[in-house]
């Protein structure tokens, strides 16, 4: 079968089970968007700008637990999804991104709309490739799509010179894909099983302090609850493994880190067992690293070797699928019908308990008070009944949201934790709401993070996506100011809006529905209210909240875990 | 401490950039850096030379083998292993210094390449850095008018090869 380039990619797509795909059409890849027109095995979502496309496909991907497809055209194109490719892999997003290239024999020449995207997204990418022959295309997409899916998953970037979309091959559909270089582990070394069973056995006072990992290995959230229920451990999350564990599991004592709350953070401190399932020790989780968990041997479950041993040294690393390598652990507790020490873990959680009473995330909504933003996120909880699909933008709405929403399963909440890319929060809520048609998609952002993508807005109407949009909208970049507040003295350097657009018009002139709240005892009601819409059409609710409130527990950057300020 | 990493690669377009590029990135160092085919085409070996503490050793072997054209990474400082440099000097010449520098040349195991008595030679040298760097201030004197070293190559002298499997 002869097949032009472009043919040859959409041919591809659908046997790599696509079933949708994000983009942005541009000079580079009309020939691309003409073979695309022509096929009905996936849908291309028109975003309005390119950054909004990754993002989208993000969010797409971590619902559906699919890989994200983006396409853009050269030049501007590609330059735009940049961001969004960094994004993907800070936090291990598996993606593929198509760019178109100006024709090959024009590649050098300063030619229009050319930017060396290989050169540029190297170091934003999990591996990228130019495609040189259109021969070579079928096999470097299938290549894109393994890299991308497998190991510790992330973005591939494929750049196409608009000739190779054009230029006719023979199809062949590579089988299957062996890649020397690229054999990543999946299975635990037995060895270093027994061992961690054997410390998982023998300790007093352990901790599990997973994150995404557990969402990227699909089906391992249940394998990891088995485990702290098997060892009666108490679990930690990452703000990228929340819904690892369900959060009323009484096992569950909340997000860790620079936000985490006041029993993650003092558990983690005087834990002598950490056992990281699938998160990477970073610097918001630890803290001053030397003050990290210091009585504790620590167990390091991951696929990426080189996250092991990075920032904390791991006693005892096991590499491999976060997924298999549970399963090896629970199998090897079994096969030693061995119990963890009943009397010394009473103790522990009584001590825990003794911390958890300290109710670090405690806030009080007074009457006839401004409102505060804490109480936005749970007022969405109820009327959600903790089952919406969550996405966010960055800054302080993003942890309001990570302590108070409460997750139960996992691949419910979509936020950028890595990169920390304002504007993620509309483009993710769009991919989350394609995943999944039925379910209700809740986007929380600020008044300065909604601004970095709000033309997305438009993506939302197109294709009558009814997301509900909170803003907590403090006038502030709220997260910039309380470091201001606490670091500069107060110097507000910048960070302070005084020509905020009005929200409630900008949504409607998007051709959503605009409500405001102003008054504690409007937001129940306003809430509701939004919820109820039933028209197909995004819903945006601009929330003015107190204006100086800071998310609090908090940890310093540079102090230890246990230095926590805790109002 | 130095160490000296050698590294197999699938021999493609890119794949220099991305392992310098992986070492800017990062803040490591390279020393050298040598590259070239190994008998399967397929394949490039690569010596490269960088300093670091043990734990940051690790970190660019892990990171190394974190890139997806990358086979093989092996450390050989701890083995026992050995280096080779080669040199090319440009040294100048004339009918007075043409004797000593011949056997200044010879008695460093070094091979005269070209000379033209009354203007330069050049000379090349293949061994340890350090025979090089003593080799290059003995022709200091004579005015050296241009080198170029290839940094070194090294592999382990046991038996044992460096290969895909």
């Amino acid at each position: 079968m002869k097949l032009s380039g472009a043919e040859i990619l959409v041919e591809c797509l659908k046997r790599e089970g696509v079933d949708t795909i994000f983009g942005y059409p541009g000079g580079s890849v009309l020939q691309i968007y003409d073979a695309i027109f022509q096929q009905s095995h996936f849908k291309h979502y028109l975003v309005r700008h390119e950054q909004g496309a990754l993002h989208a496909a993000s969010g797409y991907a971590r619902i559906s637990g699919k890989c994200g497809v983006a396409l853009v055209t050269s030049g501007p194109g590609a330059t735009n999804a940049v961001t969004g490719l960094a994004d993907a892999l800070a936090d291990s997003t598996p993606m593929v991104c198509f760019s178109g290239q100006v024709p090959s024999a024009l590649i050098g020449n300063d030619a229009f709309q050319e930017a060396d995207v290989v050169g540029i997204t190297r170091s934003a990418t999990k591996h990228n490739f130019l495609v040189k022959h259109v021969e070579d295309l079928a096999l470097i997409i299938r290549q894109a799509f393994h890299i991308a899916t497998t190991g510790r998953p992330g973005p591939v970037l494929i750049d196409i010179p608009k000739d190779i979309s054009i230029n006719i091959c023979e199809f062949e559909w590579p089988e299957v894909v062996n890649m020397r270089s690229y054999q990543p582990v999946t299975q635990g070394h037995p060895g270093q099983i027994k061992k961690a069973v054997r410390a998982m056995l023998a300790c007093q006072r352990p901790v599990i302090y997973s994150g995404g990992g557990i969402m990227n290995a699909v089906g391992s959230a249940s394998l990891l609850r088995e485990l702290s229920h098997a060892l009666n451990a108490p679990v930690t999350n990452t703000l990228m493994g929340l819904g690892g564990i369900p959060y009323d599991d009484p096992h569950f004592l909340g997000m860790l880190g620079m936000h985490g709350t006041y029993e993650a953070n003092m558990a983690v401190s005087h834990c002598d067992l950490l056992i990281a399932i699938g998160s990477r020790f970073d610097d918001r989780v630890t803290g001053k690293l030397e003050a990290f968990a210091p009585d504790a041997t620590i167990i390091h479950v991951d696929i990426d070797p080189s996250s092991i041993s990075k920032n904390i040294h791991a006693h005892l690393p096991i590499v491999g699928d976060v997924g298999v390598v549970l399963k090896q652990i629970l199998e090897e507790i079994a096969r030693k019908n061995g119990a963890p020490d009943a009397a010394a873990l009473a103790l522990w959680w009584e001590q825990i308990a003794e911390w958890r009473s300290v109710d670090s995330l405690h806030f009080e909504q007074l009457p006839d008070s401004p409102i505060r933003p804490q109480r936005v996120i749970q007022a969405v909880h109820e009327i959600t009944h903790g089952n919406a699909l969550v996405a966010t933008d960055v800054g302080q709405h993003q942890m309001w949201a990570a302590q108070h929403y409460g997750f139960r399963k996992p691949h419910r909440w979509v936020t950028s934790g890595g990169l920390g890319t304002m504007g993620y929060g509309l483009p993710a809520g769009i991919g989350a709401q394609i995943a999944s048609p039925g379910e209700r998609v809740v986007v929380f952002t600020g008044d300065a993070s909604i601004q970095m993508c709000i033309q997305e807005l438009a993506t939302m109407y197109q294709y009558r996506l009814p997301i509900v949009i909170i803003i907590l909208n403090n006038a502030y970049m709220g997260m910039v100011r309380q470091w201001q507040e606490m670091f500069y003295e107060s110097r507000y350097s910048q960070s302070y809006f005084d020509s905020l657009p009005d929200f409630v018009k900008l949504a409607e002139a998007y051709r959503g529905t605009g409500l405001k709240v102003d008054k504690i005892e409007q937001l129940d009601s306003v809430l509701e209210q939004a919820f109820a819409i039933d028209n197909g059409r995004f819903v945006l609710v601009d929330v003015a909240v107190s204006k100086e409130e800071n998310v609090y527990p908090m940890v310093p950057a540079g102090a230890a875990l246990n230095e926590m300020v805790l109002s | 401490m130095r160490h000296t990493i050698t590294v197999l690669v699938e021999n493609e377009f890119g794949v220099l950039t991305r392992v310098a590029g992986l070492f800017s990135a990062r803040g490591y160092n390279i020393e050298s850096l040598n590259v070239a085919p190994i008998q399967d085409k397929t394949v490039s070996r690569m010596t490269i030379v960088t300093r670091g503490d043990e734990r940051a050793i690790e970190q660019i072997k892990k990171q190394l083998n974190k890139l997806i054209p990358v086979i093989k990474v092996e450390d050989i400082s701890h083995t026992v292993h050995l280096e080779r440099e080669m040199l090319l000097v440009k040294v100048a010449a004339c009918s007075d210094s043409y004797d000593a520098l011949l056997a200044l040349a010879e008695s460093s195991g070094a091979n005269i390449v070209t000379d033209h008595i009354d203007s330069h030679m050049i000379i090349e040298l293949t061994g340890k850095a350090e025979q090089l760097d003593k080799f290059l201030l003995a022709l200091t004197p004579y005015g050296i008018i241009a080198m170029t070293r290839t940094g070194p190559v090294g592999m382990r002298r046991d038996a044992k090869g460096f290969s895909l499997g």
